[in-house]
């Protein structure tokens, strides 16, 4: 008998919780694109909503600590920061599910021919840049690379570590999957030709995997961001300039890309707000240096969709 | 005699590879706890994760593969009871059964990537949920569905057939039989499947992926409101889970001390599955006890 | 079909009749056929409802991801016949390429092989708890078994790339991660699959077989070779199918130790790829409704394609038991 009751009870408990759901989940999305109106424009007043970033896995970890930052200052704010990737990012984004969406490439280059004109909708916010370097295993005796060198390794041209001033090793590649932006930017800026997906070249998306995979594999080289450099890898020099962020600024460096966070039209309320902070001297000398990445307000270069750079 | 000198070849091989799977085993679990128990302490269990800085804790992802996992029960058990009764008490032995039967088949060897895409295409996308871990339960799902539906007809379908006679003899209808005869004699061996089960869960990241999402926002603990944002208890969350989570710093830690991370929240994970099955046939075996000395 | 009727579903009456039914011992003749049948249609009503529920996902599953994954080939100008047998996947290439042959390669001969090591090993361990040492087997062996089907696969993949991967490339020629090394690691999860089919199928046989056999003489292993074995084979190979299915279809801890280059590898230790390893790289990273993230929808169609496949053995292998 008693069981007969409990047995209900479970039923009911899980009715009223879909029940519950569909409740709070009407309540949410109508939550989320009040947000930018309700939010009030005016800089120093208090600002209220509830929004959403999603996307770069790479940008995630950043814009989580900022975002918890603000909204500990902002008891009104609600930010909700995700995952998934800067292609997914991208057309939750021109889509409107999320607000912010959060990208290592520009949207042009994700966004091509029939959707182009979705990245048109899109309004780039520039909060941080990413500089990139070519690492290799410690065993393989190079400490600087010309791009005709890399160019020929990532080609496959040269197979062995001896004919670029190494010792006589085979090369190892860890390279990135062809959807990576962390590749793109790579291809363009230090090799300015694309990659091949070579037969026996490791691919792995993760920079965590590909600096265990180069530093424990004789004679690997793949290419990483600086956050991730450590004494397990050695990063070289590209064309005898040392990746740092003092070169990056200077424009000496080229292998770097911006941190994009886009939104759809100009931004308003708390979206507007929050990307203001993002891009504050406190944020950008704080977090984003200490996070690996170079401020934006310390770059000494410009540099468009083209990848044409101009001095600012 | 020769046939003898075969025979104890042989024995001696199948004794091998016994000893053999119980090493790989042993090996395994020595290796996930040797390297992973040192950085277990309570502040590591409670504790938030960190970005950069060595001593973050996996507090909110272990948090979140309970919730996730008690959400997904909710919403799997009357689900599966339900189907499963069907496939033993009402199903006719003609073609729709036999069709039922397919699609509980193939929904359970599933690839729990297929089903995630699925959850992200149409739960996340097309209902607007998100990345949740709304979505993450309703992925859970389906592909838990069809082990709960199996577990359920073939507890079910063990009780001794004379016990449904008597409570159809005694004027009860069908469905009456099923629920207070039938049951609570199935349930302890439906227990123990539902646990063994709830321990998948527990460890699945593929599916999670794409539906709960890899981000795991700021937690207030002292805010049980379900409604509020930052309340552990909203479903409509994102939410990392702990297999997710050893995934993620695997793959894109940036902290000093990931690895140990990983190595002490895989050993955190393996240790909940041991406990899970333990408990699973321990509570079999008293409710078992229970529910037939009381009867 | 006999669905329509559970239409008419009986939840909202759930909450307000459960005091009912819990006071229901008392007898009152007058009402109680007609509880009863309120009570029995209530009951039937939810079941159905349950099963119209199975049916309505798998169909939602299957049309949902043949709508994305056939896109390529009906609108955007990839053929079938390119992505089946082509050698080369180039998607972000000016002129992109969409051959997915490697990917279909990698993931039959890491299963495959899986297999072909679980396979010997999940038998004996069944021949061990059934024909040897029963009790030593069901304390011992068989928890053992179950417990290696709930370690979750991330953490396979973790032991994978931390330990057979380096043990790996320090054996033999290559890099350590590749076929071999996914193979090794999905034959640890596998193994569960395939051992408690085999224990299942090996239990149910008729003791009256092994006596004969006993009686004649034979020695355990000649019962074992002779007997046994030729008649459980349908259902042995039934467990070996659907430990292949299982590894087909597993994600993460293969993306994790095969290396991902998408070419048909030239050895077992050079870098190869699956199509579960390529899908969980590329998805995040690609743009909804671009060519490149569609044809990763179409490698999951096959995904799913091939799991009605390996389903469509077990059954044709399970019709073969039954005759036997």
């Amino acid at each position: 008998m008693k069981k007969s009751v409990v047995l209900l009870m479970t039923f009911v408990l899980a009715l009223t919780l879909a029940a519950c759901g569909k409740n709070n989940d009407g309540g949410n999305a109508g939550a989320s694109p009040s947000a930018s109106p309700s939010g009030s424009s005016d800089a120093g007043a208090s600002v209220s909503g509830s929004f959403i970033a999603s996307g770069s896995t790479a940008l995630q970890p950043l814009v989580q600590q900022v975002s918890e930052k603000y909204m500990a200052a902002n008891d009104q704010v609600s930010i909700q920061v995700q995952g998934g990737g800067s292609g997914a990012g991208l057309s939750q984004v021109a889509e409107g599910t999320v607000q912010i969406g959060n990208s290592d490439v520009f949207a042009e280059e994700k966004l091509k021919d029939a959707d182009a004109d979705k990245a048109k909708s899109l309004v780039d916010h520039q909060v941080a840049v990413v500089a990139m370097a070519a690492v290799t295993n410690k065993d393989v005796g190079v400490d600087n690379l010309t791009k005709d060198q890399l160019v020929s390794i990532f080609t496959g041209k040269v197979t062995n570590w001896k004919d670029v001033g190494g010792k006589d090793e085979k090369i190892v590649l860890v390279n990135r999957p062809a959807s990576s932006g962390t590749r793109a930017t790579f291809e363009k800026y230090a090799l300015g030709t694309k990659s091949q997906d070579l037969p026996g070249a490791i691919q792995e998306d993760a920079s965590g995997t590909v600096r265990k995979l180069v530093s424990e594999t004789p004679g690997a080289i793949g290419y990483l961001a600086l956050s991730y450099l450590n004494d397990s890898v050695k990063a070289v020099q590209y064309e005898g300039v040392e990746a740092n962020a003092d070169n990056v600024a200077s424009g000496k460096y080229p292998v770097w890309a911006y941190e994009h966070m886009y939104t759809k039209g100009e931004p308003e309320g708390a979206v507007k707000a929050f990307l203001e902070y993002m891009l504050s001297d406190e944020v950008q000398n704080g977090d984003v240096t200490d996070l690996g990445y170079i401020a934006i307000n310390k770059m000494q270069v410009t540099r468009d969709v083209e990848g044409k750079v101009s001095n600012k | 005699m020769k046939a003898k000198t075969v025979d104890r070849i042989m024995t001696g091989v199948i004794v091998g590879v016994a000893v053999l799977i119980i090493a790989v085993l042993a090996g395994l679990l020595g290796y996930l706890l040797v390297r992973g128990l040192r950085h277990i302490s309570l502040d590591f269990l409670l504790s938030p994760p960190q970005t950069i800085k060595a001593g973050g804790g996996i507090g909110p992802q272990l948090f979140n593969s309970l919730f996730l996992l008690v959400l997904t029960m909710i919403i799997t058990i009357p689900l599966g009871l339900g189907a499963g009764i069907y496939m033993s008490e009402y199903a006719k032995p003609n073609r729709l059964t036999a069709f039922i039967r397919l699609i509980v088949e193939v929904l359970s060897s599933f690839p729990s990537i297929v089903v995630g895409l699925f959850g992200l295409l149409v739960i996340v996308n097309m209902f607007g949920l998100g990345f949740s871990l709304f979505s993450g339960a309703l992925a859970l799902t389906v592909f838990n569905l069809p082990l709960m539906v199996r577990i359920t007809e073939q507890s079910l379908r063990s009780v001794p057939r004379e016990q449904k006679e008597a409570g159809l003899a005694l004027g009860l209808s069908r469905w009456r039989t099923i629920t207070s005869v039938l049951l609570p004699v199935a349930i302890p061996s439906i227990v123990t499947g539902t646990i063994l089960a709830a321990g998948r869960v527990f460890g699945e990241a593929a599916a999670l992926l794409f539906t709960a999402g890899m981000s795991s926002p700021r937690l207030d603990f002292s805010d049980w409101n379900p409604l509020h944002h930052t309340s552990p208890l909203n479903p409509f969350r994102p939410a990392e889970t702990l297999a997710v989570h050893i995934w993620k710093i695997n793959s894109e830690g940036l902290a000093p001390d990931a690895a140990q991370i990983a190595a002490g929240a895989s050993a955190v994970l393996v240790i909940t599955v041991l406990i899970f099955n333990l408990g699973a046939r321990w509570l079999g075996r008293v409710l078992y006890r229970k529910l037939t000395a009381s009867k | 079909m006999n669905l329509p009727e559970t239409r008419p579903s009986a939840d909202p009456a759930t909450p307000r009749n459960a005091p009912a039914t819990a006071g229901a011992p008392a007898p009152k003749p007058a009402g109680k056929a007609a509880k009863h049948r309120l009570e029995e249609w209530r009951g039937q009503a939810f079941v159905y409802l349950c099963v119209l529920l199975l049916v309505v996902i798998i169909f939602s599953i299957v049309v949902f991801i043949a709508s994305r994954g056939l896109t390529p080939f009906v609108s955007q100008g990839v053929s079938v016949k390119e992505m089946l047998f082509g050698l080369e996947w180039a998607p972000e290439a000016d002129h992109p390429m969409f051959g997915a042959l490697p990917f279909l390669f990698g993931s039959f001969s890491t299963s495959l092989l899986a297999a072909i090591i679980a396979a010997p090993l999940g038998i004996c361990a069944a021949l061990f708890m059934t024909e040897m040492m029963p009790k030593l087997g069901k304390t011992i062996l068989q928890p053992a078994i179950e417990l290696l089907a709930g370690i979750p696969s991330v953490v396979y993949g973790f032991v994978g790339l931390s330990v057979i991967v380096p043990f790996l490339r320090h054996t033999f020629p290559g890099q350590g991660v590749g076929i071999m090394a996914g193979a090794i690691v999905l034959s640890v999860m596998i193994l569960p699959t395939i051992t408690t089919i085999a224990t299942d199928a090996l239990r149910s046989l008729p003791a009256g077989l092994k006596e004969g056999s006993y009686a004649l003489g034979a020695t355990r292993w000649q019962t074992i070779a002779r007997i046994i074995l030729p008649t459980t084979l349908p259902a042995l190979l039934t467990g070996v199918v659907l430990g292949i299915a299982r590894a087909f279809g597993e994600a993460l801890a293969v993306q994790m130790v095969i290396g991902n280059a998408p070419h048909i590898p030239h050895s077992l230790f050079e870098s190869a790829t699956t199509l579960t390893s390529i899908i969980t790289l590329s998805m995040g990273n690609t743009t909804t409704g671009s060519l490149h993230n569609n044809a990763l929808w179409s490698l999951a169609l096959i995904l799913l394609l091939m799991t009605f496949l390996f389903v469509f053995i077990v059954r044709m292998l399970e019709r073969r038991s039954k005759h036997a």
